[in-house]
């Protein structure tokens, strides 16, 4: 029963989309419209993306006034996330600490992709020993794992949260590099390129004109997806005080900050946490989504 | 198989030098003077000659590097600048917690991570699958570091169930290698559905429902064989993402471990022992890597060919 209407379906959909010539935009936009999770993190993350631009001067209390009648209060209708050891009021510190998140995420993954993407470029279309010597250096830099090389970076250029945004940046290029290096090969072999390759074009433009617009949706899942480990390894790194230090409202900062009142007062560590989560969550879902919607390859 | 094996081998080779020279010139790439930055900001000339000649700092640097890996393959890899103890030491009493750390979370990972991704492919699109791959999705947007402070709120500290941190009995690592193994899970359970979904595609399963095998038997016996072809692979790389997670956990629930040493000697610039944490968890995650891929030469028959 089940696989007969599937079937139809299926029928229905091929039908349907040889009825119907749609740029790529649009079939995009009508794929992305069907996932759901997907289409509701996106606006999620616009939000979260104008609470990041207008946080600090939306915050109900001041972020760095210590209020010591007020220290370690639980959540109520005045403090709604409740107050940390500073009596400082944990809500208007998880507004304002968004813009750090999303300016650490964005621009560390941003920096890892184009260092990734020319790496790959090179790599995949030249071949040879420029694609060996890179491919080597990507190896050598995934050869330490997790956030250890982010964590190593750090050792050398001493804490804070620039530092950080490189260290990730860093450990972001052998991915990127690895994924469009791959797409490169793919893109590289087919008719349009040999094409263009035969009417004398020359290899930057092949490669930027040609080649790198074939390899763009991959790079846009991928960076989509990488936002979220990047705040993710910003927000460790800052837990355990190698990124933003206090008094900054850093979510894995105030986070440390609370660890020494969690039995006393949980929420300290509670709503930075969720914060980061739900920030997290929201981008790898529309990473999902945004690969079922761009990559022909998996199919549904 | 065994020219496949040799092969595999010897290509790690060239990884290996690089990486040492990488770790090598570690304390060179430090912008400023690593001994100036070691000895304190009031040391004195003296001092800090001194701790330049500890580092090896004062010779020339292929004379360093020749010393250096000299000292690496007698077993010897310098001596701590805060505790005076050779390095190795130091790392040796560390070793054992973070592997079996690493190795239970492993295992309750795969478990759990297989039965979620069998359960969402076979009830795909259903509410198992829904519920299963939501779980696997927040799995993987969770901060492994909250989750374990959570964890020590609820298990620890409310029911007194388990130790908050420190490694005493069996009892204290269910709670590190819970947190450790979360993300880990989330990955297995998200692949393995997708693997199980692209095998159960194949003919040769069509041709099984066709002739009657019950569902199960289909799913058990002839997918799930050839799906977890794959899922091994990426199993293993997992490992990697579990010894850079181990750091950060082990801070959480201080854990006698190589991660804690590492967060320790970075706030004291301990950099002979921090030369030797990245040796260590480059050469483990390195020699894991080369044992998933003869693994996977093993399953997969037409790797070797290639």
């Amino acid at each position: 029963m089940e696989m007969t209407q599937t079937k139809k379906e299926q029928y229905e959909a091929l039908l349907l989309e040889e009825e119907t010539v749609r740029s790529p935009l649009s079939e995009f936009w009508r794929k992305f419209k069907k996932q759901k999770l997907a289409f509701v993190s996106f606006i999620i993350i616009l939000f979260i993306f104008v609470l990041a631009f207008i946080g600090p001067y939306i915050t109900p209390y001041d972020i760095t006034e210590p209020d010591y009648e007020n220290v370690l209060s639980g959540p109520s209708a005045k403090h709604w996330a409740g107050t940390d050891a500073y009596g400082r009021d944990i809500f208007s510190r998880i507004i304002a600490g968004t813009q750090i998140s999303l300016f650490v995420g964005l621009t560390s993954v941003f920096l890892g992709a184009v260092g990734g993407t020319v790496l790959g470029l090179a790599a995949g279309y030249y071949g040879g020993w420029v694609d060996r010597i890179i491919m080597r250096i990507c190896d050598v830099l995934l050869a330490f794992p997790g956030i250890l090389l982010a964590i190593g970076i750090i050792a050398i250029l001493g804490p804070g949260l620039g530092n950080v945004i490189i260290a990730v940046a860093i450990f972001s290029i052998p991915v990127f590099a690895r994924i469009v290096r791959s797409s490169t090969l793919e893109v590289k072999s087919t008719l349009y390129v040999e094409a263009t390759r035969s009417i004398g074009a020359r290899p930057s433009r092949i490669i930027w004109k040609h080649i790198f617009p074939g390899t763009l949706s991959s790079i846009i899942v991928y960076f989509t997806m990488r936002i979220g480990s990047a705040i993710l390894t910003a927000a460790s790194l800052s837990f355990i005080g190698l990124g933003a230090q206090p008094p900054s409202p850093e979510w894995g900062a105030m986070l440390s900050g609370g660890r020494d009142y969690l039995s006393m007062a949980p929420h300290v560590t509670l709503f930075p946490g969720l914060a980061i989560f739900i920030t997290v969550l929201v981008f790898n879902l529309l990473g999902d989504g945004l690969r079922d919607a761009l990559d022909p390859k998996i199919k549904e | 198989m065994l020219k496949f094996f040799i092969k595999r081998i010897l290509e790690v080779i060239p990884t290996l030098l690089i990486v040492t020279v990488f770790i090598f010139l570690f304390v060179h790439m430090i912008p400023g003077d690593a001994a100036r930055l070691v000895a304190g900001e009031d040391a004195t000339l003296e001092d800090i000659k001194l701790v330049e000649k500890e580092l090896g700092l004062d010779r020339p640097l292929h004379e360093q590097y020749i010393s250096y890996m000299g000292g690496l393959l007698k077993g010897d890899l310098g001596t701590s600048l805060k505790t005076r103890r050779p390095v190795s030491e130091e790392i040796g009493a560390r070793f054992m917690p973070t592997f079996w750390l690493t190795v239970w979370s492993m295992v309750w990972a795969v478990m759990i991570g297989l039965i979620i991704g069998v359960v969402s492919a076979t009830k795909r699109n259903k509410w198992p699958d829904y519920v299963g791959m939501f779980a696997a999705v927040s799995g993987l947007s969770l901060p492994s570091f909250w989750l374990g402070l959570v964890l020590i709120q609820i298990f620890a500290v409310q029911l007194g169930w388990f130790p908050s941190g420190g490694m005493e009995s069996w009892k204290s690592y269910i709670l590190p290698s819970i947190t450790l193994g979360t993300g880990v899970a989330a990955v297995v359970a998200r692949f393995t559905r997708s693997s199980l979904m692209d095998v159960l595609k194949n003919d040769y399963i069509r041709t099984g429902r066709a002739k009657g095998v019950n569902e199960q038997n289909i799913v058990w016996h002839h997918a799930l064989r050839n799906a977890l072809v794959p899922v091994v692979t990426m199993t293993g790389l997992q490992f990697g993402f579990l010894l850079g997670g181990s750091v950060v956990i082990e801070t959480v629930f201080s854990w006698p471990g190589l991660g804690k040493l590492l967060i320790d000697s970075v706030a004291f610039r301990d950099y002979p022992v921090i030369q030797a944490e990245m040796l260590i968890f480059a050469l483990e995650f390195i020699i894991i890597n080369l044992v998933v891929d003869l693994l996977y030469g093993i399953l997969n028959p037409q790797i070797r060919y290639d």
